[in-house]
């Protein structure tokens, strides 16, 4: 009786065999049920007790079916499978029906490496699965070997004995079948095989340590700035990260959206007035009626800079940054708006005709507004620089060299700088109310009318173009 | 004291003539005294910090209309710097009131008021008379130059 000491059963590494074979006896089987006709003989036996048991073939019926021939598997029984119909007494495995008609080559059988661990079985040159000469079990357990009757242990259970048992044999198997390559015709392909083996897996051995090293490191590194980021945080420095830090970001966050909510609802209202202004124009309305929607719709642009004002004390980064308009706008924007200079440029030529003394008015408006801006934007490259200057090594020397009392004073001082933000965007928002009121006083009604229309169709193309922007990238994402 | 102008020149001698060393020092050691004095010594003066970018922006805005002002930059005043600085806020009602702008001797306000006056264009007059007056009774006859804003 042979108990069957061939390994893998399917096309996995000799390491995930024995993992397999630690699982369970069954698992083994259900997995040689699972494999096609390329893998492996799966008789997988453990020396000493326990051999194929009735429960060990859940999925063998098909085979069965196809398998005419081999009555054996229908009853299940350990002894059958062994008496096989096969006069030779070649033992059979279960491969589906068509392969055991031909002269199996066993290398399309086995991969490579099984075949180093089966060629102790298999004649190769034969081209038949028989079984080797008895001798290779000697060295193996020798219990396996016996009648089969020794074999009809039903039961399940692999003990830990068994296992270990097991896998010293097939160390040892695994030696022996290496001199048994290297002794025979076709040894030399297996045996460079089998270092090829031997290889990768040292190489993925070598991999795993290095990455365990890398972890550790890291590990160590995380625990490192854990401990800066306490200390520097009880020294009172970081006063925006951590638990507070998230509450801060939820209020920014809601400032912002807060705000963005209500410039979408300005929005539509300032397109009704200016409707209605159209409207009024068109239909030739008297000045009195004219000028009492002109005044409206300049009283709705201050509500837009209380607005912005508020949002500005939310989140004056939120204001900056133009997120709330759109892209094409963002383009143009200066200091958390439109420049007002540009505004009497977009107006030009459309406010004819215009007195001389109303020419004069336009002129000095046009220059103060860009003397304006210009003051302004030189008062921001100003704060830019000191910024730059409080967080810069020159003042407060390299990283980590320890002075605490140096980095609190700068970022005290950097945090006065970033306060002033929001004094700029307020300058900023005062400079364009301040400059739509000018026009309002320089202008007639009529022309005031008018002046608000050219700047409300200059903002609504400029809307539009960002809309056909962004189209036109997600038609070139998706072409 | 340590009185530096926008951008080169000093916009005419103190009342009294000579040098602008002790121009600050002396007199009264009342700020507000102090604050009127120096005021009316020169058509424009701003009072600033000079760490201040809000008051660079006004300096800038100034110097960009062709005037140059007479600057105090109150914390690099070893004398008082302080005590200004604390009138100042009195005066304007407001915890940060610097830069603060006078014009012929008369107060304008801080950067929000003198943007406005000069979008609505009230700046530019003031400047002028102030540069007028001041030039009556002073012998530096460049400051008219200085004072083309137009």
């Amino acid at each position: 009786m042979y108990t069957y000491r061939s390994a893998v059963i399917s096309n996995g590494s000799f390491s995930e065999f024995t993992e397999n074979a630690l699982r369970g006896f069954k698992f083994l089987f259900f997995e040689v049920s699972m494999a096609g006709p390329s893998s492996m003989v799966g008789m997988q036996g453990f020396s000493g007790n326990t051999v194929m048991s009735q429960t060990c073939f859940p999925d063998f019926g098909e085979i069965e079916e196809s398998t005419a021939g081999y009555s054996a598997f229908s009853t299940c029984s350990p002894n059958s499978i062994f008496s096989s119909s096969n006069p030779s007494g070649a033992v059979v495995p279960p491969f589906k029906h068509s392969r055991l008609r031909e002269n199996i080559d066993v290398s399309e059988i086995c991969s490579p490496y099984e075949m180093g661990i089966c060629s102790g079985y298999y004649n190769s040159q034969k081209g038949r699965i028989m079984p080797d000469s008895k001798e290779q079990f000697e060295n193996v357990g020798d219990s396996g070997i016996g009648d089969a009757s020794q074999h009809t242990d039903t039961s399940m259970d692999v003990d830990k004995d068994d296992i270990n048992q097991f896998m010293q044999n097939e160390a040892l198997i695994s030696v022996d079948s290496v001199e048994r390559a290297k002794s025979q015709k076709g040894g030399q392909k297996t045996f460079h095989r089998l270092a090829q083996n031997r290889e990768a897996a040292r190489k993925s051995r070598l991999k795993k340590k290095a990455y365990v090293q890398q972890l550790e490191s890291s590990q160590l590194k995380l625990n490192q700035m854990e401990q800066e980021l306490k200390s520097m945080r009880q020294q009172g420095m970081l006063m925006y990260c951590g638990n507070t830090g998230d509450q801060c970001q939820k209020m920014a966050g809601t400032g912002a959206s807060s705000f963005d909510a209500e410039y979408v609802r300005w929005l539509d209202a300032h397109r009704q007035k200016i409707n209605n202004l159209q409207l009024a124009i068109n239909a030739n309305v008297g000045d009195n009626d004219l000028r009492t929607l002109v005044d409206g719709v300049i009283a709705h642009y201050d509500d837009m800079f209380r607005l912005k004002s508020m949002g500005a004390k939310h989140d004056v980064f939120h204001m900056l940054s133009g997120m709330w308009t759109t892209p094409a706008e963002r383009c143009f924007m200066w200091l958390g708006g439109f420049r007002s200079s540009e505004l009497l440029r977009i107006l030009g030529d459309s406010l004819e005709p215009l007195t001389d003394q109303q020419v004069m008015s336009v002129c000095n408006l046009q220059q103060s507004s860009v003397q304006a801006e210009d003051a302004l934007s030189q008062g921001m490259e100003a704060l830019q620089q000191s910024l730059a200057e409080s967080l810069s090594s020159a003042s407060l020397g390299p990283s980590g060299s320890g002075n605490v009392g140096n980095y609190m004073s700068q970022m005290a001082i950097a945090m006065g700088k970033l306060g002033t933000l929001e004094n700029f965007l307020h300058q900023a928002d005062l400079l364009r109310q301040q400059t739509m009121r000018q026009m309002h006083r320089i202008l007639t009604t009529r022309q005031a009318a008018q002046a608000l229309l050219v700047i409300n169709d200059y903002f609504s193309r400029l809307r539009a173009l960002s809309s056909l922007w962004l189209l036109r990238s997600r038609n070139r994402t998706f072409a | 004291m340590a009185r530096n102008s926008g951008g080169g020149g000093g916009v005419g001698g103190g009342g009294g003539g000579g040098a602008a060393a002790g121009a600050m020092g002396g007199g009264s050691s009342d700020p507000l005294e102090r604050i009127e004095r120096l005021a009316s010594e020169n058509a424009v003066v701003i009072f600033s910090i000079s760490s201040c970018c809000m008051c660079h922006a006004i300096k800038r805005l100034f110097c960009g209309m062709g005037v140059n002002p007479t600057v105090y930059e109150l914390d690099e005043e070893p004398r008082g710097g302080k005590d200004i600085e604390k009138a100042l806020m009195r005066l304007l009602a407001t915890p940060s009131p610097l830069p603060v702008v006078f014009i012929g001797g008369k107060l304008v306000g801080s950067m929000d008021r003198v943007m406005a006056s000069h979008i609505n264009g009230s700046l530019v007059p003031l400047l002028k008379e102030a540069a007028s007056s001041e030039g009556r009774g002073c012998d530096d006859a460049r400051q008219h130059q200085y004072l083309a804003s137009d």
